[in-house]
């Protein structure tokens, strides 16, 4: 009953709700769609802070979204052993570095004075959220070992099963607590996406690789001007 | 040929006094709200100095404007758009407040609420961003103001990088200390920096008037125009968390006036008017030798006389009015009739607008054995007046670096000109100048009595319909420009109830 509640009641609100929020947000307050900068206010601990967060993070959301959207080819790259090694390997380093990453931000919110006067409620909750979920990926990478492997049988069919809107939860509801606070705490964050600065990450700018460099724009279509 | 118009701006810098009034004009009414205490669209500089913000002009530093690539094809400084992408989660060049000052109020209410004590209650300097009390105030707006000669400011100046060890000892001596203002505000390039590096696409160039503008709704926060602009002319907000700039105060230039800095300017130093110019011409004169781009920017203005350009003009939707106004446009006699004002730093490539006279400073300036040579000077052959320019307290290659790429004989030509406006006016004036000597100075200035007679008089006595030759962009004529105001008025009964579509280019 529980699992059910959280593992199939829970995603769908939460996606629900995400996709109901980001379209408002982006169609009535476009303004706020973006993730104010602190850079200008502090440079250094940014540094060492984001770049590996932001790479770490996009990175193993990458890989997630890869192995869920084509299982059987992963499955055929995670049959070598040694694949799996090198793929283990990678995806613990990769979750080590977001964590340090993130959690470097985090202490330079608190004990930045600039970067702390620009931060709000909703920031504090979002960073730990993120770090939450972080901090269980790594500890299920760590603990419940060649997860790129089983991710395939259990969380996978989970996900497939939601997005076919026939949910079952038979293929997860053995798994151990921690890895199913993992899931729950996914499902958090896709909540909190469009009530956060997270939303940012809806906004990247792909058409900067083929835009002209000048922009100009005019209040009337060109010629159309009657001179009297 | 793609005729445009861009509302273009002078300033003479031989009036102009330091006063700051433009820049407290400015702030009143633009950038007095929270997150923008630190900005100063419009800054006057002490030069030699190190500028706001400190050091903007090392491009080494902060990567804005564009290079030539190996290729010779013009690429923005900071980024390609591969690498702008990838730092889009650290700009590596990003200026951060300490490069500006923190901004900062006095905790006046101590004043009136202290309690009672051996010693006077004082207002204690409180960051505007933390709200915390600064100990220390490190820098704030115009820190190097008037301190030509410092050894802190003056002395690291980019611009005195060509000039020989014993040139830059000989600025610092007592005697010879020496420095001018240089007011700042956006150049509304061209081909501007800013626009380019945004990868959001959020920057844009009016078609009608050429203002650059940041749309608030589209900015992302990305940052990436603080760098690409090489004047560091769009600031932070880092309360908003969007990026600002002068907007050449166009709703005043909608409805006719000039934009406040220029109106408030007491030394009248300022001039506004529009340029015509060939929009094909854009990259092509972005991308010539240093030495030659003051030419090439002149080679893109059109003349507004000629009957080609204003059909072309009229074939782009350019009104009447505002051809008219390129015609009697002080800017067009400043850069291209008399061609004594010149961009600053066209080495940047972004083909700036607004364009510099540059200062004459002291005339008669040289020490010898520690006593002015004024004597000295009578036995130059050319006369004391004339002999300035080579024995100027600034050196030429200084000018030339700053509004000629390092162009000397373009800045030379300037100075000879408008030597010949002083000796032929005092000649006229005072009456201690023979005629051979004026001839001689109208034929070093290239010139002639009737220039130098509308030079002087533009420069020293205009009127303020002749400082600023802008048509009113009169929203209520924009609307019946688009359409028959009986179909507007059918359609969308009073004002702009039907939305506009806008066209990109």
């Amino acid at each position: 009953m529980f699992d059910t509640a959280l593992l199939i009641g829970f995603p769908y609100v939460a996606t629900a709700v995400a996709i109901a929020a980001t379209t408002y947000r982006w169609v009535f307050d476009p303004y706020s769609y973006s993730s104010q900068s602190s850079q200008f206010l502090e440079n250094r601990a940014l540094f060492f802070g984001s770049v590996p967060w932001h790479y770490g993070i996009l990175t193993i959301l990458l890989a997630h979204i890869v192995a869920l959207s084509f299982p059987g080819t992963w499955g055929l790259f995670t049959a070598d052993q040694n694949r799996l090694y090198v793929l283990e390997i990678t995806g613990l380093s990769l979750a080590l570095m977001t964590t340090a990453g993130l959690t470097i931000l985090i202490v330079r919110r608190i004990f930045n004075v600039r970067a702390r006067a620009v931060t709000t409620a909703l920031d504090w909750i979002l960073l730990v959220f993120l770090l939450l979920q972080v901090a269980l990926g790594f500890w299920v990478a760590y603990y419940y070992r060649w997860g790129s492997d089983w991710f395939l049988h259990t969380a996978a069919p989970w996900l497939i099963s939601l997005a076919k809107f026939r949910p079952d939860i038979t293929s997860v509801s053995a798994l151990p607590f921690w890895v199913k606070f993992h899931f729950i705490n996914g499902f958090v964050i896709v909540l909190l996406l469009p009530f956060t600065r997270l939303v940012h990450l809806l906004a990247y700018p792909f058409s900067y690789f083929w835009r002209q460099h000048q922009i100009v724009i005019w209040n009337r279509a060109r010629g159309q001007r009657r001179v009297s | 040929m793609d005729i445009r118009a861009q509302v273009s701006m002078v300033f003479h810098l031989d009036k102009c006094i330091g006063c700051h009034t433009c820049s407290v004009a400015c702030k009143n009414i633009w950038t007095d709200r929270k997150g923008t205490e630190y900005m100063w669209w419009n800054n006057v500089e002490t030069k030699p100095g190190t500028g706001y913000p400190t050091l903007w002009e090392d491009q080494e530093k902060y990567k804005g404007g564009w290079q030539k690539d190996s290729y010779g094809k013009l690429q923005l400084r900071l980024h390609s758009r591969l690498k702008g992408m990838a730092n889009l989660f650290f700009n590596p060049f990003l200026p951060t407040i300490d490069d500006y000052y923190e901004p900062w109020t006095y905790d006046y209410e101590n004043l009136f609420n202290a309690p009672e004590g051996d010693d006077q209650p004082t207002a204690r300097a409180v960051s505007m961003i933390t709200g915390k009390p600064m100990d220390s105030i490190e820098a704030g707006p115009n820190w190097d103001d008037d301190l030509g000669g410092s050894p802190v400011y003056a002395r690291n100046d980019t611009n005195l990088d060509e000039l020989t060890e014993d040139e830059r000892e000989q600025l610092n001596e007592l005697e010879r200390v020496v420095f001018f203002y240089l007011p700042r505000i956006c150049n509304h390039c061209l081909n501007p920096g800013c626009v380019a590096a945004c990868p959001q696409g959020a920057i844009y160039k009016r078609g009608e008037d050429g203002i650059v503008l940041i749309s608030q709704e589209k900015c992302r926060a990305w940052r990436m125009c603080i760098s690409g602009c090489p004047y560091k002319k769009t600031y932070y907000n880092w309360s908003s968390g969007k990026s600002e700039k002068c907007i050449l105060c166009f709703p005043r230039l909608e409805s006719g006036q000039p934009p406040a800095c220029f109106h408030s300017c007491v030394g009248r130093i300022r001039y506004l008017g529009v340029l015509l110019y060939d929009a094909d011409k854009i990259e092509q004169c972005a991308s010539v030798p240093d030495d030659q781009l003051v030419e090439a920017q002149r080679n893109m203005i059109m003349d507004p006389f000629d009957p080609a350009v204003i059909s072309a003009a009229k074939a782009n939707g350019i009104s009447d009015a505002m051809i008219t106004s390129a015609q009697n446009s002080p800017v067009y006699k400043f850069v291209m009739k008399w061609r004594i004002a010149l961009p600053l730093h066209s080495e940047f490539r972004t083909l700036p607008m607004l364009f510099y006279v540059p200062p004459m400073l002291p005339v008669l300036a040289k020490t010898r054995d520690g006593t002015y040579d004024v004597a000295g000077l009578e036995n130059e052959n050319l006369g004391a007046m004339l002999s300035s320019l080579e024995k100027a307290r600034m050196p030429i290659k200084y000018m030339a670096r700053m509004f000629a790429a390092g162009n000397v004989g373009e800045v030379e030509d300037v100075y000879r000109k408008l030597i010949a406006v002083r000796i032929f006016k005092r000649a006229q004036k005072v009456k201690d100048y023979g005629q051979a000597e004026v001839d001689s100075a109208l034929a070093q200035g290239k010139t002639n009595a009737e220039e130098v007679e509308a030079i002087f008089r533009l420069t020293a006595l205009p009127t303020y319909e002749e400082r600023f030759v802008v048509p009113p962009l009169g929203r209520e004529s924009a609307v019946e420009a688009w359409e028959d105001p009986l179909d507007h008025k059918r359609e969308a009964g009073f004002g702009n109830l039907v939305q506009i579509t806008r066209r990109r280019f």
